[in-house]
């Protein structure tokens, strides 16, 4: 590891500060479960380093009725695996993080570092976009709201600006909905080699009638993808196995994964199939059990 | 250099640190404390697990810097010198240690498991040990003294 300056922040007024001194020659740590690991490898080598995790008023989950789930950026991936109101509320959201890397890591990593890293093989990323949720992001002057799916730009890449620090999820209450992050790994603590999150929401009126519907592809892209074509085909209609078929098939024809050591992009976009195919299965039993 | 205060197994400890150095390094190093081994370093293996007031960790992954006035809990500091922990004797009694490298990591899983639920089922012993690496491939023992703690 090179060496670097290390700085710990109290508020997230006095980091912004330093991100604005120090811009692109500073890196924000949370709980560094991706950072440090980088900075080990010397593939990130940062000047300076503003240590967040003592922030105490970034670590909150908080759920109201109407405007949905609050989380700070600094809440741990354990915390939102083991939330009573998430488990009840946003239920694919803590059985994803049963998926999320070991216990060890869920215990310091936090959600805000997870989306900021924006590893294109989050697990966190996928579930949230299906959820719609959209993110906040203080400046050292203003603040304001991003959605999740214009938030991830390329590979590792976010539109948070140099002096920007992601301070909150938010996501929206789903109503009559269900959903699932359906996971394909070589182990159980690995990374994704393919996953899938979809939501789907019945209308009330009608419940035969699929209202609304999110489909996310995860790393088979540069950002988490929206299988858009697939859930047009959903949308206001009565969802059967051969809807189903048709939606997967273009799901994996618009991933765009490439070939590693993980599998051919062939293979990759066969699991793509099955995913998004057994996601839809799954998130309409479960829209329907509401 | 920075100045790290922090208590490791109940003692203060006081030490001018690089800001580059792992919580595991500090340990293993600085300390002399060998029972944190790092393995891969990556946060994969698990051999550097610790608790980091009360919760299981990834020493590895960690900068020591960021454990400042929290507590810290080592395997050397399960139980009192010449005494073993619950979990270290099962670990004996089941013959879950076959090298050792994993093993101070996969009884700091383990204890981390226990203190939360003192009577998990295999399923969740499995689960919490997920991110502790075998490379003997001992798990089935391991899990069974796991288990037999629970029971107790």
């Amino acid at each position: 590891m090179n060496t670097f300056e290390y700085m710990p922040a109290k508020t997230v007024k006095e980091a912004c500060d330093l991100l604005s001194k120090y811009g692109e020659e500073a890196k924000i740590l949370g709980g560094g479960q991706s950072l440090v690991n980088l900075m080990k490898q010397d593939f990130v080598s940062p000047s300076y380093i503003i240590d967040i995790k003592e922030i105490s008023d970034l670590d909150y989950i908080r759920y109201d009725e109407k405007d949905g789930l609050r989380i700070g950026a600094l809440t741990t991936h354990r915390s939102l695996e083991t939330s009573t109101v998430v488990q009840d509320k946003f239920f694919m959201l803590a059985e994803m993080e049963h998926t999320l890397a070991s216990v060890a890591v869920r215990n310091w990593g936090t959600l805000g570092g997870n989306l900021a890293h924006a590893d294109p093989a989050s697990d966190l990323a996928p579930t949230l976009m299906a959820l719609g949720a959209e993110v906040e992001v203080t400046g050292s002057k203003a603040k304001r709201v991003i959605s999740l799916d214009d938030f991830f730009i390329g590979y590792f890449e976010t539109a948070l600006q140099p002096d920007e620090l992601l301070t909150e999820i938010h996501v929206p209450n789903s109503g009559q909905g269900g959903g699932i992050y359906s996971k394909f790994a070589q182990r159980a603590t690995d990374l994704a080699v393919v996953s899938v999150a979809t939501h789907l929401i019945f209308d009330p009126n009608n419940s035969d009638l699929c209202k609304d519907v999110r489909i996310v592809m995860g790393s088979v892209g540069p950002t988490p993808l929206r299988a858009k074509r697939g859930e047009d085909l959903l949308k206001g209609q009565t969802i059967d196995a051969t809807l189903i078929e048709e939606a997967a098939r273009l799901s994996a024809e618009d991933a765009q994964p490439t070939t590693d050591i993980n599998g051919s992009e062939e293979y990759k976009r066969e699991i793509v199939h099955v995913l998004v195919r057994r996601s839809i299965k799954e998130a309409k039993a479960r829209a329907s059990a509401q | 250099m920075h100045t790290l205060s922090l208590t490791i197994n109940g003692e203060k400890v006081e030490s001018l640190i690089d800001p580059g150095t792992t919580l595991q390094k500090f340990l293993h190093g600085t300390l002399g404390m060998t029972g944190t081994k790092e393995g891969c370093g990556a946060g994969l293996c698990g051999c550097c697990t610790v608790m980091v007031d009360g919760k299981a960790v990834k020493s590895c992954l960690i900068l020591a810097l960021q454990v400042r006035g929290k507590s810290v809990q080592t395997i050397e500091g399960l139980a009192p010198e010449e005494t073993l922990d619950p979990v270290q004797e099962a670990f004996i009694e089941n013959g879950a240690i076959q090298c050792g490298f994993c093993s101070a990591g996969m009884i700091m899983s383990s204890k981390a498991l226990l203190e939360e639920n003192p009577n998990p089922s295999e399923r969740d012993v499995r689960h919490a040990l997920s991110g502790n690496l075998c490379r003997c491939t001992g798990y089935h023992k391991i899990v069974k003294a796991v288990l037999s703690v629970g029971e107790k």
